[in-house]
C-alpha cells in the first residue's frame, strides 16, 4: 500500500469575520484518516470556527485546505462527506425521533421506507430501541443528544465533527455518552473532531489533542495520548490518565500565557 | 434502557383544569344572564328598550327562518374571505422568505392596507365593485390579510439557525429547506395568525355589510341588525347579534382545535399545562 494520505490538510489557515475580529490565524493541521482528535481550548479561541470551517459551513479568509482522497461534485466543489453533531441536539420538535434520523438519507433522495430502515438501524445502535415514534420533547437531554449522534452517522460519514455536544449533559450522562462514542468509533474508524473546553474528556477520548490558545485563534501544541485499545473506566482511573490530564492541562495553561481564566 | 423518558402527567390536575375552564365562564354566564331577566322584569322595562334574554331567545326561535339565511350568507363571505387570506398571506409569506427584495418593496404595501381602517375604505370598494357580495368579501379579506401574512413571515425567519446549518451540510435543495425546515417552523406561527384573522374576517364581513346596506332576500346578518333597528324589533336586533357573537366564538374554537390537534405533539403552545417540560 502506498503510504497514507491525509484526508484533509489545512495551511496557514486563517479566518477573519466581517466583523474585523481574527477568529483564527495560521492554522496548519494534517487530518488521517480514522484520526481521533480534540480540539481543546477555552472559549474565543476559535475552535468552534475551526469546525466550521472544515464543515464548509463557513469559508477561510487565507490559506488552503486540501481534500486529497475527496470525491469532487458536478460544480467542483469538495464532497465532504460529513456528519455533525452540534452543542444542542438540534432535532426538529415537529418530527419524532426515526424521522429526524432520517432526514439527511432523505435529503439526499432515498426513499422514505429505505431511509427509515436505515434510521432504525442507528437508532438501535444508539440505544434508543423503542422511541422510534417518540417526539424529541417526551426525551432526555441525553437521549436527545443520542438520537443526534445517530443522525450525524446514518450516512456513514468518513469524518465526524462534533461541537462541544455534551458540554450541557450532567457528569453521569456524558461519562456515559463518551463511552458510548469511543466504542462507536472502535467499531466504525471514521475520522472524529471534538471540540471540547474539558481537558478530562479531550484525554479520555482522543488519540491527539489539539491545544489552541485565544485572541487570535491558533494551535499552540499538539499532544498525543496513549491509551489502551479498550478506553473505559478503567482507563478514567489509571495513574496514566492522571498523568497525561495533567500533560494537557500544563499545556493548555502555557498556551493561555499562565492567564487565570 | 439507558436513561429514562419523562413520565406521563397526571390526568387528574388536567382535567380539574378543564372542567374548571368549562364550568367557571358557564356559571358567569348564567348569573349574569338571571341578574339581566330579573332587572327587566323588576323594573318593567319595554322590550323596544332592553328585551330580556328570554324575549330574545324566543324571537331567535320564531325568526330562525331568515336569520339562518343571513348567517348562512355570513358565513359564507367569512369564510370564503379567511381561506383567500389564509392562501394569499401564506404565499406572499413564501415570496417573502425567498427574496428580500419582494419583501422589502411589498411589506409596506402590506401595512398600508392594515393601518387604512376599513370603514373608510369599505364605500369605495363597494362603489367600484359591481358585484355586492364580492365587495364584502375583498372588504373582509383586507381585515384579515395581515395578521396571516407577518405572523407567517415572523415563523418562516424563526428557524432554528443550527437546523438551517444542518440542512446546508446536507446540500438541501431550496425546495427541501422550505418544505421540511421553514414551513414546519412556521406552522405555529401561521396557526396563530388564522385564530386573530378568523375573528376579524367576521368583523370585517360585518362591517362592510354595515357600511354596504345593502337590503333583500340575501343579505347578511349585518343587514337584519340594521333592518331591526329601523323597525325598532329590538328583540330580533339582538337575537341577530346574538348569531354573530356566537359565530365569532365558534370560529374561534374551531380554530383552536385545529391548532391543537396540529401542533400537540411538539410545541409548547398546543400542550395542556400538565404535560408541559
Amino acid at each position: 500500500m502506498s503510504p497514507r494520505r491525509p484526508l484533509l490538510s489545512l495551511t496557514g489557515v486563517s479566518k477573519r469575520y466581517a466583523t474585523g475580529t481574527l477568529a483564527l490565524e495560521g492554522i496548519d493541521l494534517t487530518i488521517m484518516p480514522g484520526d481521533f482528535i480534540a480540539l481543546l481550548g477555552p472559549s474565543g479561541c476559535g475552535k468552534s470556527t475551526l469546525l466550521r470551517l472544515i464543515a464548509g459551513l463557513t469559508s477561510p479568509s487565507a490559506g488552503t485546505m486540501e481534500w486529497p482522497m475527496a470525491m469532487h461534485d458536478a460544480a467542483g466543489e469538495v464532497e465532504r462527506d460529513i456528519g455533525f453533531v452540534f452543542q444542542e441536539p438540534t432535532l426538529m420538535p415537529w418530527a419524532n425521533v426515526i424521522r429526524n434520523v432520517a432526514l439527511p438519507l432523505e435529503l439526499a433522495g432515498m426513499k422514505r421506507r429505505e431511509a427509515e430502515e436505515r434510521a432504525a438501524e442507528w437508532i438501535a445502535r444508539v440505544d434508543l430501541k423503542g422511541f422510534e415514534k417518540a417526539y424529541p420533547r417526551a426525551l432526555s437531554g441525553g437521549m436527545r443528544m443520542r438520537v443526534s449522534i445517530a443522525r450525524a452517522l446514518v450516512t456513514r460519514p468518513r469524518i465526524l465533527l462534533m461541537d462541544e455536544p455534551f458540554a450541557a449533559l450532567d457528569e453521569i450522562t456524558r461519562f456515559r455518552l463518551n463511552n458510548d462514542l469511543v466504542q462507536l468509533w472502535a467499531q466504525e474508524r471514521f475520522t472524529v473532531i471534538f471540540v471540547t473546553h474539558s481537558v478530562f474528556e479531550s484525554v479520555y477520548l482522543a488519540e491527539r489533542i489539539v491545544v489552541m490558545a485565544p485572541r487570535p485563534g491558533r494551535i499552540a501544541e499538539e499532544v498525543a495520548i496513549t491509551a489502551p485499545a479498550e478506553r473505559g473506566e478503567e482507563f478514567r482511573t489509571s495513574p496514566e490518565y492522571a498523568a497525561q490530564c495533567r500533560t494537557v492541562s500544563l499545556a493548555l495553561s502555557s498556551a493561555m500565557g499562565g492567564a487565570h481564566e | 434502557m439507558s436513561e429514562n423518558a419523562e413520565t406521563t402527567p397526571a390526568a387528574g390536575s388536567f382535567l380539574e383544569g378543564t372542567w374548571l375552564r368549562i364550568l367557571a365562564p358557564t356559571l358567569l354566564a348564567l348569573l349574569f344572564l338571571g341578574g339581566w331577566e330579573m332587572m327587566v322584569r323588576v323594573r318593567e322595562i319595554p322590550p323596544y328598550i332592553l328585551p330580556g334574554p328570554i324575549a330574545i331567545w324566543k324571537t331567535l326561535l320564531r325568526d330562525w327562518g331568515s336569520l339562518s339565511v343571513s348567517l348562512l350568507i355570513t358565513l359564507k363571505i367569512t369564510f370564503m374571505a379567511l381561506s383567500v387570506a389564509a392562501i394569499l398571506g401564506l404565499v406572499l409569506a413564501i415570496l417573502f422568505a425567498q427574496s428580500r427584495i419582494i419583501e422589502l418593496s411589498l411589506f409596506p404595501f402590506a401595512v398600508i392596507l392594515q393601518v387604512t381602517p376599513i370603514v373608510a375604505i369599505a364605500p369605495l370598494i363597494i362603489i367600484w365593485v359591481d358585484d355586492i357580495a364580492i365587495s364584502l368579501l375583498i372588504c373582509a379579506w383586507i381585515v384579515a390579510f395581515f395578521p396571516i401574512l407577518s405572523n407567517t413571515t415572523v415563523g418562516l425567519n424563526s428557524a432554528d439557525h443550527n437546523l438551517k446549518d444542518l440542512f446546508k451540510l446536507y446540500r438541501a435543495s431550496r425546495w427541501q429547506v422550505l418544505t421540511r425546515l421553514l414551513l414546519p417552523s412556521a406552522l405555529p406561527y401561521f396557526l396563530a395568525g388564522l385564530r386573530i384573522s378568523g375573528g376579524l374576517a367576521l368583523i370585517g364581513a360585518i362591517v362592510a355589510e354595515f357600511v354596504a346596506g345593502t337590503g333583500g332576500s340575501a343579505s347578511g346578518l349585518a343587514y337584519r341588525i340594521l333592518e331591526a333597528g329601523y323597525q325598532l324589533q329590538i328583540p330580533r336586533m339582538f337575537a341577530a347579534l346574538v348569531l354573530v357573537s356566537t359565530t365569532g366564538i365558534a370560529i374561534f374554537l374551531a380554530l383552536s382545535l385545529l391548532t391543537h390537534l396540529l401542533l400537540r405533539h411538539w410545541h409548547e403552545s398546543a400542550m395542556g399545562r400538565g404535560d408541559r417540560r
